[in-house]
């Protein structure tokens, strides 16, 4: 008779069912389907000639060389980009933290290449680190400084591909700390002047701990974000010289169509290397940071 | 403001400079990606650098795109961005007014699956994505460039919190007075919830125009690629020397994100930090 009670029931469901239905299509279900094709030796002209090869690609996987110069290309990476990106951002956050109009404008420029496009970035830096008429060797020559062979050579093309990936990612990073900063209340502060405390031991004494929840999530954001770098890798080198900058989803990339299978399997351990990163980051500090 | 009276004035003025040292670092690989865009394949080859080119050579822009179909890049562009918006939006809404104002079972477990799949990465998944719509037939269209994307945890998440401020009062007092609860969305929560849905979408817009890693991996032809990727193929079709080129062509690709940024700079800088901090 009436079929109000049993719509009231069903409408929550109703209503977040695209939602649900978006990602368990484009997320829960192409990992499963990730993890069964990592399985097998995909033949991309015709699936059903695809076979089971067991563990076959992984035990590949973990015998390659050339896996384990990308996995390291990519640890070397992320250890570069998240100790220079912490440091570099922590300081100009508390150097730019008084609220002030210049203050505002520093920091909304720092911001700008963020949100600029990747491509664009890597543009500039290749047109600026250009060996012979970019400008950056043209400021270390003249101020008789030697120059450098940046991407082009494979001693120093992962550290010019780390410098553009901090440059681009700090002024974002910096507005998250200025943020948690602005919200450390006075009264604390005003506590610590009365107690004659260093400049230096406020902030390692009260700064640090107070932001620390906020430096930690940033901390897991950079270092699975460092894990995924392709884009700049794609269009700054290619991987090159000498596969000096192939990193974990590169490499995958490479095998993305010849095969499936195996780029498949080394997705799943990209996969698996990222909830590790998260889970144990949370295990580690979850017991130092504090929580207000 | 109590430490101005602290800094003598030598100090402050240091600190000026050494701020607007650091400002250059940053603004200006833009203003020298302008400068070499109207210079002449001459001038970007001069020693030392031209600084502001002799005559502005707006003939780069024509022949940075001829190099490809432009109008095409553009295009697709514009389409992918506002389309995505657009669904993430329809998604979003009913799902956001669900998780904040209804009880049902299974909410909390539902709701994580949300917030984890928003810890995994395209990067992950982009193979078998990519499998799953070749299957479908749709891999020459823009919709694998639209539709994986119409759940963003990101936006769900947001504006769940948004919603949950909102009094439940004014709720209850409207179902008093008969409404619907579609009325009520529209014509309560969306009302009230419009900063957080302008974030949520300038968010998208940055995200999606600016994307390059997604198309890449899903189109096979030339006509369903964004301008991302046309320009990234400037280096490969103009040579690699012909930068005055290929700065022009990046000069179009940053200019719409520039012009948007200048206009809502508070919100999109809200939005990056609501993506990181929550």
């Amino acid at each position: 008779m009436n079929n109000k009670p049993v719509w009231e029931a069903v409408r929550p469901y109703v209503m977040i069912l695209p939602a649900m239905g978006g990602i368990i299509l484009f997320v829960i279900y192409p990992v499963i389907y990730l993890v069964k094709l990592s399985f097998y030796k995909y033949n991309l002209m015709n699936a059903s000639k695809s076979k089971f090869i067991g563990l076959d690609n992984f035990k590949q996987i973990f015998s390659r060389e050339d896996f384990f110069s990308a996995l390291l290309n990519t640890v070397l990476y992320t250890v570069g980009v998240v100790v220079l990106t912490m440091i570099l951002s922590l300081l100009i956050a508390v150097w730019l933290n008084r609220k002030s109009r210049f203050n505002a404008i520093v920091q909304a420029g720092i911001f700008t290449p963020h949100i600029i496009s990747i491509v664009s970035i890597a543009l500039v830096w290749m047109w600026l680190m250009e060996p012979s008429h970019g400008l950056l060797n043209f400021l270390l020559k003249a101020i008789g400084l030697p120059t450098s062979q940046w991407l082009q050579s494979s001693s120093t093309a992962m550290i010019s591909v780390i410098i553009v990936s901090v440059w681009q990612s700090i002024g974002y990073y910096t507005l998250i700390i200025v943020a948690a900063l602005q919200s450390i209340p006075p009264t604390i502060y005003e506590a610590a002047a009365l107690d004659n405390a260093s400049k230096f031991k406020v902030f390692y004494k009260i700064t640090l701990p107070l932001i620390s929840p906020q430096l930690f999530f940033i901390l897991i954001i950079m270092t699975i974000g460092s894990f995924k770098v392709f884009d700049t890798v794609k269009i700054m080198t290619g991987g090159g010289p000498n596969n000096a900058t192939t990193t974990l989803v590169y490499y995958i990339y490479e095998f993305r169509t010849n095969s499936i299978g195996y780029a498949s399997a080394t997705g799943v351990v990209l996969m698996a290397i990222i909830a590790l990163l998260t889970f144990v980051y949370f295990r580690l500090l979850a017991s130092k940071v504090h929580y207000q | 403001m109590r430490y101005i009276s602290e800094l003598r004035p030598v100090e402050r003025t240091l600190g000026f400079v050494l701020k607007a040292v650091v400002l250059a670092v940053f603004v200006f690989p833009f203003l020298w990606m302008v400068s070499t865009s109207l210079q002449t394949f001459q001038e970007t080859l001069a020693f030392p650098p031209t600084w502001i080119p002799a005559a502005p050579q707006w003939i780069n822009f024509a022949e940075a795109m001829s190099a490809g179909p432009f109008l095409t890049y553009a295009r697709n562009s514009v389409t992918v961005t506002l389309s995505v918006i657009a669904l993430q939006l329809i998604v979003m809404i009913p799902a956001a007014y669900a998780f904040a104002k209804y009880k049902f079972a299974g909410k909390k477990a539902l709701f994580a699956m949300v917030l984890l799949a928003f810890m995994i990465p395209g990067q992950v998944t982009f193979i078998p994505v990519y499998l799953m719509l070749a299957d479908w037939g749709i891999i020459d269209t823009l919709l694998p460039q639209i539709i994986p994307f119409m759940s963003s945890a990101f936006g769900i998440f947001l504006l769940r919190q948004y919603f949950m401020q909102i009094p439940q009062e004014i709720i209850e007092s409207a179902r008093l007075d008969n409404a619907s609860e579609f009325a009520i969305i529209r014509k309560i929560m969306i009302p009230m919830s419009m900063p957080a849905l302008a974030t949520i979408a300038l968010f998208s817009f940055v995200s999606h125009w600016n994307d390059y890693f997604w198309p890449l991996v899903m189109t096979d032809s030339a006509g369903v690629r964004p301008l991302t990727m046309g320009i990234a193929v400037l280096r490969e079709t103009e040579g690699i020397s012909n930068w005055h080129i290929i700065m022009a062509g990046n000069v179009v690709l940053v200019v719409p994100i520039l012009l948007v940024y200048a206009i809502a700079s508070k919100h999109i800088v809200k939005a990056f930090v609501y993506s990181g901090i929550k």
